[in-house]
C-alpha cells in the first residue's frame, strides 16, 4: 500500500468516535492504511461523470403504504426484556446519563 | 446425504420417517462438525419435536408438506424464537430472538426441520467465515481451503452431507460465492421475493435470503416454499414469480444466453475454459450465445463497498449496549457504548462501520455515497439495456476457487475483489444463481454464474437445470 492514503490518522479517530468505538494505536495505523485502499479504490467512481442520473437508494420505486390502523398482538414484553443486559421494573435500565446538577 | 424431493417423498409416502432423517442428520453432524464447524448451536429438541409432528401428521394420513421431513440448516443471522442467535458476533452474546424469521416460519408449515443454526462471518461481512468471532468453518473438499462466505457454514453444512438443505443470505455474494467454492446451487433471489422478516438487517436494500442446494430443482422447491409477500416485510413484493419448479423442466431453446466478458476478465484460466464449456452445453440444447461486454459492471465493487458500509453503520448502530446481548459497564451511558461496542465488534465490522460512518459524514457525502447511490442507477441501467438483447448473463460467479486460510485476511481489498462478479446483482436487486460445473486441476469446485433481469428468477432455473444436466461428470 504505498498510495498515500486519502484520510489522516486523525480523521479515523473522529470517525471511531462518531461510530462509538475506541481504537487502540496500532488499530488507528492499521485502519488508516485499510480504510485508505478502500477509499482509493473507490477513486474509479468519484471520477465519474455521472450528472443527470438519479441516485438509486433501493432496487424497486416502492410507495410507502400503511396497513389498516388495527391494533394486532405484539411481541411479549417479558420475553423481549429477557434478552436485554439490565431491566427494572418492565424498562431497560441504563447508567447515568446527565450529569450532577451544578 | 440425498435431495430435499427424495427426503420428502420417502417421508410423505412412509417409506421412512422425519425422525429417522433426522438422527441420521445429527449422526453426519456429530461425525464432522467438530472439524468442520459448519454449525454453531444445534436444536435438538425442537428439531426432534418438529419431526415428530410431521410423523404425526403422516400416521394420520394427512400430508405435512413438500419439505416433510427435510432437515435444514438456518444461517445464524435469522431468527428462531428461544434459539440463541448470534450472527457470527460477541454483541450479541447469549441473545434469544422472540420471535422467528418468516423464513423458517414457513420451512415449518411445509414440513422441514431446522436442526440448527450454521456459522457465517460477523454480521454477514466477508467472504470466508473468518470474521466468525467463533472460528471459521472449512471446505469439505479441501479443509485446508475456506469455505467462502459469509453465509459459509450453511455451504459446508451441505457439502458435508449434514442436511440436504440450507438457508443463507446474499447481500454482495454471500451464497452464490460460497455455493462456488463448495460445489452447491445457491440461489439469490430478485430483492423483495423472500421476506427480511427476522433476518438481521446488515445493509438492507441489498439484502436477500436464499437456499444453498445439490441440485437446481431442490432451489425451486424450497424457494416457491420461504418466497412470496410477507405484510410484516415493507420491501416484500406483492406478487410472486413463475412457478419455478415448472420453468427447471422448460429446457432453454430459443433463449438468448449473453456471455458477459466482464464477469469473466481477471478470472482463473480453468474457470474462464468452465463457462465457455457451460455456454456450450446450452447452444448445444438450442440457446442462442451472444458475446458481450457491459464495462459499468466494473464499477460495482467500488459503489458496494461504500453503499454496504453505509447501510450497515446505520443498521448497528443499535448494538449500543442497551436492549440486547453484551453490556460492558461504565459509570455513564456513552462511555457504556463504547465500550461494549468496542468489545463486542470484530475488526472487520469495526471497518465497515468507520468506512459507512465516513462515506456519509458531511463533507464527503456527495464525493462518497452519492456518487456510489448514482453509480448503482448506472450499472442498473446498464444490466437493463444489456437485458433488451439477451434473457440471460452468463459468467463466472468467482475470479478464483476457495483460496487458503489467511491469504486474504491482512488486505480486505483483495478480499473484497473476491465478490467481483456477484455484487452487481445485488446492486440492481435481480437473481442469480451459481451452479457447480466441473473442478479445477486441483479438485476444487468451479461454480457458474447465471443473472437474469429482476423478477425474472424463472430463467435462472431454465438455465440452471440444462447445465446441471450437461455437465460433463
Amino acid at each position: 500500500m504505498s498510495e498515500q492514503s486519502p484520510l489522516t490518522k486523525e480523521e479515523v479517530i473522529h470517525v471511531a468516535g462518531l461510530a462509538r468505538l475506541e481504537l487502540t494505536d496500532d488499530e488507528v495505523t492499521t485502519f488508516t492504511a485499510q480504510l485508505g485502499s478502500i477509499l482509493n479504490h473507490a477513486a474509479d467512481i468519484s471520477s465519474l461523470d455521472l450528472e443527470g442520473l438519479v441516485p438509486m437508494a433501493h432496487p424497486f420505486d416502492l410507495e410507502n403504504i400503511l396497513r389498516p390502523d388495527v391494533p394486532t398482538a405484539s411481541l411479549d414484553r417479558e420475553e423481549l426484556l429477557a434478552g436485554a443486559p439490565s431491566v427494572e421494573s418492565g424498562r431497560f435500565k441504563v447508567g447515568r446519563i446527565l450529569g450532577e446538577a451544578p | 446425504m440425498t435431495t430435499a424431493h427424495d427426503v420428502a417423498a420417502q417421508v410423505r409416502s412412509g417409506h421412512t420417517t422425519a425422525r429417522e432423517v433426522l438422527e441420521q442428520s445429527f449422526a453426519a453432524i456429530a461425525e464432522r462438525n467438530q472439524e468442520l464447524n459448519a454449525f454453531l448451536y444445534l436444536d435438538h429438541d425442537g428439531a426432534r419435536a418438529a419431526a415428530t409432528a410431521v410423523d404425526d401428521v403422516v400416521a394420520a394420513g394427512q400430508d405435512p408438506g413438500p419439505l416433510a421431513g427435510v432437515p435444514i440448516g438456518i444461517k445464524d443471522n435469522l431468527a428462531m424464537r428461544g434459539i440463541p442467535t448470534t450472527c457470527g458476533s460477541k454483541i450479541l452474546d447469549g441473545w434469544k430472538p422472540p420471535y422467528t424469521a418468516t423464513v423458517v416460519e414457513r420451512l415449518l408449515a411445509a414440513g422441514a426441520v431446522p436442526v440448527g443454526k450454521t456459522n457465517l462471518d460477523e454480521f454477514a461481512m466477508g467472504s470466508s467465515t473468518e470474521n466468525s468471532a467463533f472460528g471459521p468453518s472449512r471446505n469439505p473438499h479441501d479443509v485446508t481451503k475456506v469455505p467462502g462466505g459469509s453465509s459459509g457454514g450453511s455451504a459446508v453444512a451441505v457439502a458435508a452431507g449434514f442436511v440436504p438443505v440450507s438457508l443463507g443470505s446474499d447481500t454482495g455474494g454471500s451464497i452464490r460465492q460460497p455455493a462456488a467454492f463448495c460445489g452447491l446451487v445457491g440461489y439469490k433471489p430478485s430483492y423483495g421475493h423472500v421476506s427480511r422478516y427476522g433476518l438481521v438487517a446488515f445493509s438492507s436494500s441489498l439484502d436477500q435470503v436464499g437456499p444453498f442446494t445439490t441440485t437446481v430443482a431442490d432451489a425451486a422447491l424450497v424457494t416457491q416454499v420461504i418466497g412470496g409477500h410477507d405484510p410484516a416485510d415493507s420491501t416484500s413484493m406483492p406478487d410472486g414469480y413463475d412457478d419455478l419448479l415448472a420453468a427447471c423442466g422448460r429446457g432453454v431453446a430459443g433463449l438468448k444466453v449473453g456471455l458477459c466478458r466482464d464477469l469473466l476478465d481477471g478470472a482463473d484460466a480453468e474457470i474462464i475454459e468452465r463457462v465457455r464449456q457451460a455456454a456450450a452445453v446450452l447452444e448445444a440444447a438450442g440457446a442462442e450465445i451472444v458475446d458481450l461486454s457491459i464495462p459499468e459492471l466494473r464499477l460495482g465493487l467500488s459503489a458496494y463497498y461504500l453503499i454496504a458500509p453505509a447501510e450497515a453503520s446505520s443498521n448497528l448502530a443499535r448494538y449500543d449496549g442497551v436492549r440486547f446481548g453484551l453490556r460492558v459497564e461504565r459509570e455513564d451511558v456513552a462511555a457504556m457504548n463504547v465500550a461494549t461496542r468496542t468489545a463486542g465488534f470484530g475488526a472487520e465490522v469495526k471497518r465497515r462501520i468507520m468506512l459507512g460512518t465516513y462515506a456519509l459524514s458531511a463533507g464527503y457525502y456527495d464525493a462518497y455515497y452519492g456518487q456510489a447511490q448514482k453509480t448503482r442507477r448506472l450499472i442498473t441501467n446498464a444490466l437493463d439495456a444489456a437485458y433488451e438483447k439477451v434473457d440471460v448473463l452468463l459468467g463466472a460467479t468467482t475470479p478464483t476457487t476457495a483460496f487458503g486460510f489467511g491469504d486474504k485476511v491482512a488486505d480486505p481489498m483483495s478480499m473484497y475483489l473476491s465478490d467481483l462478479f456477484t455484487i452487481p446483482t445485488n446492486l440492481a436487486g435481480h437473481g442469480a444463481m451459481s451452479v457447480p460445473f466441473g473442478n479445477s486441476a486441483s479438485g476444487m469446485p468451479i461454480g457458474v454464474q447465471i443473472l437474469s433481469p429482476g423478477r425474472r428468477d424463472d430463467r435462472l432455473f431454465q438455465v440452471g437445470a440444462v447445465l446441471e444436466a450437461g455437465v460433463a461428470k
